[in-house]
């Protein structure tokens, strides 16, 4: 029996891009609000996962043509790389630095290199809950 | 450069992160996990001579003070012990280059090594009681993988039971953790040795340190909480079996050892006398065992169990010659269970069988196999100037000052049935009737002998020039005899 779901895929549609700004709004206000990598990326996750029940596996993959496994190792040389980069200062391993700059369209903002660790985090967040659910999903 | 005693965290962890991107390419993988180990190991060789040179070496993880940031520190015991760790991770991961077979080596298996190492050396070298947690927690995921990568029936059967009680045992560090911090206030192992040493350890301190002992022996397998350690360790094939067997339990021994020496040694009449009782149980169940046993796997498994309670029995001693004999033990063991479970595995693929009684005159077609076999039972037994002699030396010797005879009679006698247990397989196995032996000779062993017999030759050297290794053992135990020497490097104060 073929069910006709135009109702959740055209709501999916439009849901899953409010949901990704959430989670990336989420993402950016961890350092003052609650939030920060880890729920911004299973925010993400959940947008995706809502695709994923709107669609299938294989329309998911086409649209978004990432290796979710090769996002984990991404994710994990981010925050390696941040830590690391103190190294080249000899000061402690994961000491982080931050300035502010004038930026064009956001004016004077704080720049801190513990985003950069956050996305290593969000990417691994968000590859690891990908991985284990298209696996799962994808097995017979 | 201050930052020296993280490398031995911190490359393997980018190891295994870039050898994510290469799943598919073997020949890539094996250069890299083999490149970064060789690195690691020759930066730990190198951070033990600069705590000979400089004392105890400590860091504040992102430039935050000693009790409110994660210090890592690195005395000569943890150094040892990195260092022993990577060799035999080493060793392990070189013979698996010709044992572990495609279909594991396509699916991470040298990542998750890379994992494995990152939890064991952050496990040796942190100085807060929390990320002990979090290391202990890297090293266990990564083992529950290599547990059951594979994934034949045995192994799922297996790991079930493996991950229900270290999932089990990780909640009771947690809670043990959290009745800690609501007393003591503070997280920092250095710090918190300090605040129990202002209260002077009362009784519900001595809980936790009960707590503790349960958590870590849970997951150091003494006696009684060992049950699940032989159906484990059976499952997996030879080298990952090598890896655990050398470095999973003597993380809890180490764990054991730390906190009873930093924190808990105020009132040693209760906490110190159980170990003690506990070990030597470990001891005696562990002998009867091994020699209970004609499966060659069992029998070194068994002998791990019997390991750990001479080591434990060391900690329990809390005298010079206990914790020094205890450190020596523990990086004795360490290496030869590794060579002990490389050899096991060679004559099983060899032997086809793991019943030492299915075939005889071995020695005929493979001397090499058959003498290093034979050298490394004379070390795990401890026969002078092997290995195992001096730690064992040193312990019993401190069970007499102790006046522990009895212990330390039984310390002395389960070197006897280890010797026997293993010997049996030499016996059966090696000598007699050649026509008994294999139906292939033709199984090529030279390429997968050459790990375990670099081991031997470490675990041969380690004996012969343990005047030379005493030098750095003795650093080790002047800082567990004197925790103000910790506390002092950590909080930088008096």
């Amino acid at each position: 029996m073929k069910t006709n779901d135009l109702i959740l895929q055209t709501t999916t549609k439009i849901a899953v891009f409010i949901i990704l700004l959430f989670s990336l709004h989420i993402f950016f206000a961890g350092h003052y609000y609650p939030g920060g990598g880890f729920v911004g990326g299973l925010l993400t996750s959940g947008a995706l996962v809502l695709l994923l029940l709107a669609f299938d596996i294989k329309t998911v993959a086409n649209s978004l043509p990432f290796n979710f496994r090769i996002m984990i190792a991404i994710g994990l040389l981010f925050a390696i790389g941040t830590g690391a980069g103190a190294l080249f200062f000899n000061v402690p391993f994961l000491t982080h630095a931050f300035d502010y700059f004038n930026l064009p369209l956001l004016g004077k903002t704080s720049l801190h290199t513990a985003v950069l660790f956050d996305i290593g985090v969000y990417l691994c967040v968000v590859g690891a809950t990908m991985t284990i659910i298209q696996t799962i999903g994808g097995s017979e | 450069m201050i930052n020296l005693l993280i490398l031995p965290i911190i490359i393997p962890l980018l190891t295994a992160a870039i050898l994510l991107f290469f799943a598919k390419k073997i020949a890539i993988q094996r250069w890299i996990s083999t490149i970064s180990l060789m690195a690691t190991l020759v930066v730990s060789l190198f951070l033990i001579h600069k705590i000979d040179q400089n004392g105890i070496q400590t860091l504040d993880i992102g430039s935050w003070p000693a009790p409110f940031g994660i210090t890592l520190v690195s005395d000569m015991l943890s150094a040892l012990l990195v260092t022993t760790a990577t060799l035999v991770a080493l060793g392990c991961v070189l013979y698996s280059f010709y044992s572990i077979g495609k279909g594991r080596e396509n699916y991470y298996y040298y990542a998750i090594v890379q994992f494995l190492l990152v939890g064991v050396n952050g496990a040796f070298t942190t100085g807060d009681i929390f990320n002990m947690f979090v290391f202990f927690e890297v090293m266990l995921m990564a083992s529950y993988v290599l547990l059951v990568i594979g994934g034949t029936k045995i192994q799922l059967r297996e790991s079930i039971k493996y991950i229900l009680v270290n999932v089990t045992s990780s909640a009771l560090f947690v809670i043990t953790v959290g009745y800690l911090y609501s007393i003591v206030g503070t997280l920092n192992m250095a710090h918190i040795s300090e605040r129990i040493a202002e209260v002077n350890q009362p009784g519900i301190l001595t809980v936790i340190a009960i707590l503790f002992l349960i958590v870590f022996g849970l997951k150091g397998a003494i006696f009684p909480l060992f049950f699940w350690l032989p159906g484990s360790y059976y499952a997996p094939p030879a080298p990952i079996m090598a890896l655990f067997g050398a470095l999973l339990t003597k993380v809890g021994v180490y764990s054991i050892l730390r906190t009873y020496t930093l924190f808990f040694y105020h009132d040693t009449g209760f906490t110190h006398q159980l170990l003690a009782v506990l070990s030597i149980l470990t001891v005696i169940l562990g002998s009867i065992a091994a020699i209970a046993f004609k499966d060659m796997k069992k029998i070194v498994i068994y002998n791990i169990i019997v390991a750990i309670g001479v080591i434990t029995y060391g900690i329990a001693m809390m005298n010079a010659d206990g914790l020094s004999g205890a450190v020596f033990y523990v990086i004795h063991d360490m290496i030869i269970k590794a060579v002990l479970f490389l050899l096991v595995g060679i004559i099983i693929k060899i032997t086809g069988s793991v019943d030492y009684r299915k075939f005889t005159g071995l020695i005929n077609h493979y001397p090499l196999l058959g003498w290093t076999f034979f050298i490394a039972v004379l070390a795990l037994a401890g026969i002078p100037p092997l290995s195992g002699f001096v730690g064992k030396l040193l312990i019993a010797r401190s069970g007499f000052a102790t006046g522990d005879v009895f212990g330390a009679i039984v310390i002395l006698l389960s070197s006897l049935l280890v010797l026997y247990s293993l010997m049996r397989v030499f016996l059966n196995g090696f000598w007699g009737d050649p026509s008994g032996s294999s139906k292939k000779p033709e199984v090529a062993v030279g390429k997968l002998l050459v790990p375990a017999i670099g081991l031997t030759i470490v675990a041969i050297c380690f004996g012969i020039f343990s005047e030379g290794v005493y030098h750095y053992i003795s650093q080790a135990t002047e800082v567990l005899m004197n925790p103000d020497i910790y506390i002092q490097a950590v909080l930088g104060k008096s």
